[in-house]
């Protein structure tokens, strides 16, 4: 059994965070995963009390601790929410740092973790041959893996239904861009994120092609790694860094005004967790990922904000869309207006908006693979609030969101359409 | 832990999964909302109907397990803090069903673990209205709020939980179904059970039904926000505006510091040198909402308060009243513990509250922001420090007894709204008397022999 003072000396790093949390218990209140299961444990609250225990040696069963705080989505509703102003994220991403690499990852998430991830050739090399058999790539993987993004890698699992990888992949068939400004001024470097190259191909294309229309020069490199969410969110620390660090040696080598993603988890990953966690670092490696901090942007926010592309008015007359604001998006990154923007650019469509639009979705990552009954609980909520507004499209700007919702429509025989923002937008050029 | 053979027992009327034996699980039901240190359960049943409820009341009473009933936890005074002698939490978020909602009689039944805004959303869906709404509305239980009566921001012109228990049914610690009240305004068979039941915190009963009164909500209403440079002057404003016979349905009182702390988080810029900020809202028909805002508006002119911002529409509303939505967050933000006290005094004797408080503050080195519902009285002194700090919190806790002392001395009550619970049980006999102890010990042991019923809590062990 490990070393419980060990342990506890370790999460009393995090002690200065937990103590900000007054036990109010208005968590309660937005906690996607509480909603289902209504047990004080499943909550920030309890989580925190829980760690606090633990570092206190006042609990013995860690194992316990840790089930609990895997037991989350990582949705952030609850820091957005809390009237002591708890730094959430901060608390649980370094708690399942500690916790996990103490319990020990398993073999089979350090082989995928470290073995694959962090070796972005070898891991789109597989992928490429995974497209080609999906079919016979049918290994359960129940193994609790990073973020919603790790579906990427385990493409069958189980009866889940979702959007299998891309028949060729972004980066096979664009390879790498290095574009001049054109006559917006503006040069961006691109960072598709996993499912943007791998599973929403057409996502990342809608984006080059917007950039295209609006003379964006880009700068897209070859080799990109994942931004670390499925490795940090694991608690694999060694995993984590490494990505990171392939990242940073990549985008130092281009010039740009923006790093832009499709991505609100990639962008919210790059822009707060990579600043959080770097205090370990060389100074040169942190100066980058505070210029990245500064640079980092959603794709919604880059059209509206920077290239100013505004609606005369909201579209109305076509076909119904809803747009559900994914967490990374709206309570990380604080951007609702520019994707509703988007849509409203298209006259094909017209925004109705849904009930609860700002609720997780309950994909949030590895969540979905290790809590698969109760991620299709908090997903089958959502879906009813997309069904009852009558919308053909359901849009939104995460495509890990964008693999949850298909999920569940389909499962649920609902012929209701998934499109990221940035795709209704591009789809009105030309 | 109790033995494997009650644990059976239990799991026999609920169902496995409603037994959480596990430490983890039942580490999370140890403590509340209070600053108490916790007390871990031996064991955490979750009823999901009311008669699996009676059962495992009597399940408990018969192994003379202590119990103790939690909504959602967020209680301000011990209350849901289990019993250390192999306590069991009885959850009650699972009997989470809106009965009735009876639009001509207008009455709700409810079980005890429907969340109160939820609640209040639903009756509001029906062109109704419950007015009761604690700061915690949006996760607190309307059991926790019947067993605390729970008060809010319309306190004065609506009333508080109390006001609005038209009966209740509830189990005996012998699991035996007692009922009281009924669904008619009028009603006086035999004694009144239902209103022995408010503020019991848990220690006579355990709520299974709640009738509750509901009104036609306000058609208008219009929102103020006035400053003063004098503690004073809010407070003649305060009485000013009863005196003119208009009861707003909320009258929010701040002070300095809170102003300070809340501009310092907002940056709204709101007026820092400023001693009082007053928010004032009327409301009912429309033709009486302007008539009132008037004669407002005049006492506010006549005491001379330095500023009156007078919003003109929703939106405007809104922006008011920022600075009082954010008046606990800021507070909270400025120091890792917030202790949320709720000493209340007659009205006319705020300032002289206002200002034993700030001289608390000094004498005791600590910082202390103060806000609350001024129509009523009722202070929320919030005391900001680090209980890590050892010496801090002992005159933390030097400070919270001098409060009280002033509380009573000004003939006011330990708690307008939070109870009693473990945190303020030892004061109980200073603001009433020794036979008020004893008659309540007395009928306590009567109904609860075993002294099973969350012991300890309002009148000690
Ligand atoms: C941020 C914040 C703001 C708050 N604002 C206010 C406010 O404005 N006004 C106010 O009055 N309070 C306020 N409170 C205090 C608290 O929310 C109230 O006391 C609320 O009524 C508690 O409800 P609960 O469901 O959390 O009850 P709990 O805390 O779970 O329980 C409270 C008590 O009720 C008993 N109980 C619960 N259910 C039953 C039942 N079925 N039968 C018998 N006994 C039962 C419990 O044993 C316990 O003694 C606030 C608290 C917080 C944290
Ligand atoms: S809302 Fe924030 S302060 Fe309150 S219990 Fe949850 S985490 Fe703690
Ligand atoms: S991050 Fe989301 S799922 Fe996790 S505790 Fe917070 S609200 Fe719940
Ligand atoms: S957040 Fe983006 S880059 Fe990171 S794993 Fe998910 S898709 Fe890949």
């Amino acid at each position: 059994m490990a070393d419980l003072t060990k342990l506890a000396k370790l999460l009393q790093e995090l002690d200065d965070q937990m103590v900000g949390c007054m036990k109010c218990g208005m968590c309660q209140a937005v906690c996607p995963v509480f909603a289902e299961t209504m047990k004080e444990a499943d909550v920030t609250r309890g989580k925190i009390a829980l760690l606090e225990n633990l570092a206190k040696e006042m609990i013995h069963d860690a194992a316990g601790v840790q089930e609990k705080l895997n037991k989350c989505l990582l949705c952030g509703s609850c820091g957005a929410n809390c009237p002591s102003g708890v730094k959430v994220m901060d608390i649980f991403l370094r708690a399942r740092v500690i916790v996990n690499t103490y319990m020990g990852l398993s073999p089979v998430k350090k082989a995928i973790l470290r073995g694959m991830l962090t070796k972005p050739a070898l891991f789109n090399a597989l992928l490429d041959l995974g497209s080609k058999f999906q079919g016979i790539f049918t290994t359960k993987v129940d193994e609790l893996l990073g973020s919603s993004c790790s579906k990427v890698l385990s493409p069958v699992i189980g009866d889940r239904h979702f959007v299998g990888l891309a028949k060729e992949s972004l980066h096979s068939k664009v390879k790498a861009l290095d574009t001049p400004a054109g006559k917006s001024g503006k040069r961006v470097a691109f960072f598709p994120g996993c499912l943007g190259d791998k599973m929403f191909v057409s996502v990342a294309e809608a984006c080059l092609k917007v950039f295209e229309h609006h003379g964006v020069g880009v700068y897209m490199p070859e080799g990109q790694a994942c931004c670390g969410i499925p490795a940090i969110s694991s608690g694999d620390r060694v995993a984590y860094d490494k990505l990171v660090r392939i990242n940073l040696d990549l985008f130092a080598k281009g010039s740009f005004d923006y790093l832009v993603t499709p991505c609100a988890t990639c962008t919210a990953t790059i822009k707060e967790i990579w600043p959080k966690l770097m205090e370990d670092y060389p100074a040169a490696m942190r100066d980058q990922i505070r210029t990245l901090h500064d640079k980092v942007m959603d794709v919604n926010q880059f059209v509206v904000d920077v290239l100013g592309v505004a609606p005369e008015a909201p579209a109305k007359g076509g076909v119904k869309v809803t747009f559900h604001d994914s967490c990374h998006m709206k309570k990380s990154l604080g951007v609702t207006a520019q994707p509703r923007a988007l849509i409203n650019m298209n006259p094909k469509y017209e925004l109705v908006e849904m009930a609860e639009s700002d609720r997780c979705c309950g994909s949030g990552g590895s969540f979905n693979l290790s809590h698969y009954d109760l991620s299709r609980q908090i997903g089958e909520r959502k879906r009813d609030n997309i069904l009852a507004t009558g919308a053909q499209v359901v849009s939104t700007g995460c495509p890990a969101c964008m693999l949850q919702m298909t999920d569940m429509l389909s499962q649920h025989g609902a012929k209701v359409a998934v499109k990221h923002s940035i795709e209704l937008y591009a789809d009105s050029l030309r | 832990m109790p033995s494997a053979a009650l644990i059976k027992e239990f799991e026999a009327v609920v169902g496995k999964d409603n037994v959480f034996t596990s430490e983890a699980d039942r580490q999370s039901y140890s403590y509340d909302s209070a600053v108490l240190d916790a007390v871990v359960p031996s064991l955490v049943v979750r009823p999901t109907s009311t008669e699996q409820l009676g059962k495992v009341v009597r399940l408990c009473n018969e192994n003379g397990n202590p119990i103790t009933v939690r909504g959602a936890g967020t209680n301000l005074s011990g209350g849901t803090i289990p019993d250390p002698r192999e306590g069991i939490v009885i959850l009650t978020n699972s009997l989470n069903r809106i009965i009735e909602i009876n639009e001509e009689d207008l009455y709700a039944v409810v079980e005890p673990g429907v969340v109160t805004a939820k609640f209040a959303a639903e009756v509001a869906k029906r062109g109704l209205f419950y007015p009761p709404d604690p700061g915690s509305q949006a996760v607190s239980t309307l059991g926790g709020n019947v067993a605390e009566n729970a008060g809010g921001l319309r306190g004065l012109k609506y009333g508080v939980t109390k006001d609005y228990v038209m009966g209740i049914e509830f189990f005996d610690v012998n699991g035996g179904l007692v009922k009281t009240g009924s669904r008619t305004v009028k009603c006086v068979t035999g004694y009144n059970l239902a209103g022995l039941m408010v503020a019991s915190e848990g220690t006579l009963g355990v709520f299974s039904n709640i009738v509750l009164k509901l009104v036609p909500p306000p058609q208008a209403s219009k929102a103020m926000m006035a400053v003063f440079d004098d503690v004073n002057k809010a407070s003649e404003a305060v009485a000013g505006i009863i005196a003119a016979h208009v009861v707003p349905c909320t009258l929010e009182f701040m002070d300095q510091a809170t102003i300070r702390y809340v501009d310092d988080f907002t940056k709204a810029g709101l007026p820092r040198d400023a001693q009082a900020i007053l928010l004032i809202e009327v409301d009912g028909h429309p033709g009486q909402v302007a008539d009132d805002a008037e004669k407002v508006e005049k006492v506010l002119n006549k005491v001379g308060a330095t500023e009156i911002k007078v919003a003109k529409d929703a939106a405007e509303k809104f922006k008011l009243w920022e600075a009082r939505r954010n008046a606990l967050p800021a507070l909270a933000r400025a120091k890792p513990t917030t202790v949320l006290e709720d000493a209340t005094v007659p009205r006319s004797k705020i300032p002289a509250m206002v200002k034993a408080i700030n001289d608390i503050a000094a004498k005791y080195n600590i910082s202390i922001g103060t806000f609350g519902h001024a129509g009523d009285g009722n202070l929320h002194p919030t005391i900001l420090c680090d209980r890590r700090d050892k010496h801090e919190f002992e005159r933390v806790e030097h400070a919270v007894d001098e409060i009280f002392d002033v509380a009573l001395s000004l003939q006011g009550t330990l708690s307008g709204e939070h109870g009693i619970g473990m945190a303020k049980s030892k004061w109980m006999e200073k603001e009433t008397s020794k036979a008020t102890i004893e008659f309540s010990r007395n009928m306590k042991r009567a109904i609860d022999p075993k002294y099973i019923l969350n012991p300890g809590k309002i009148i000690g062990a």
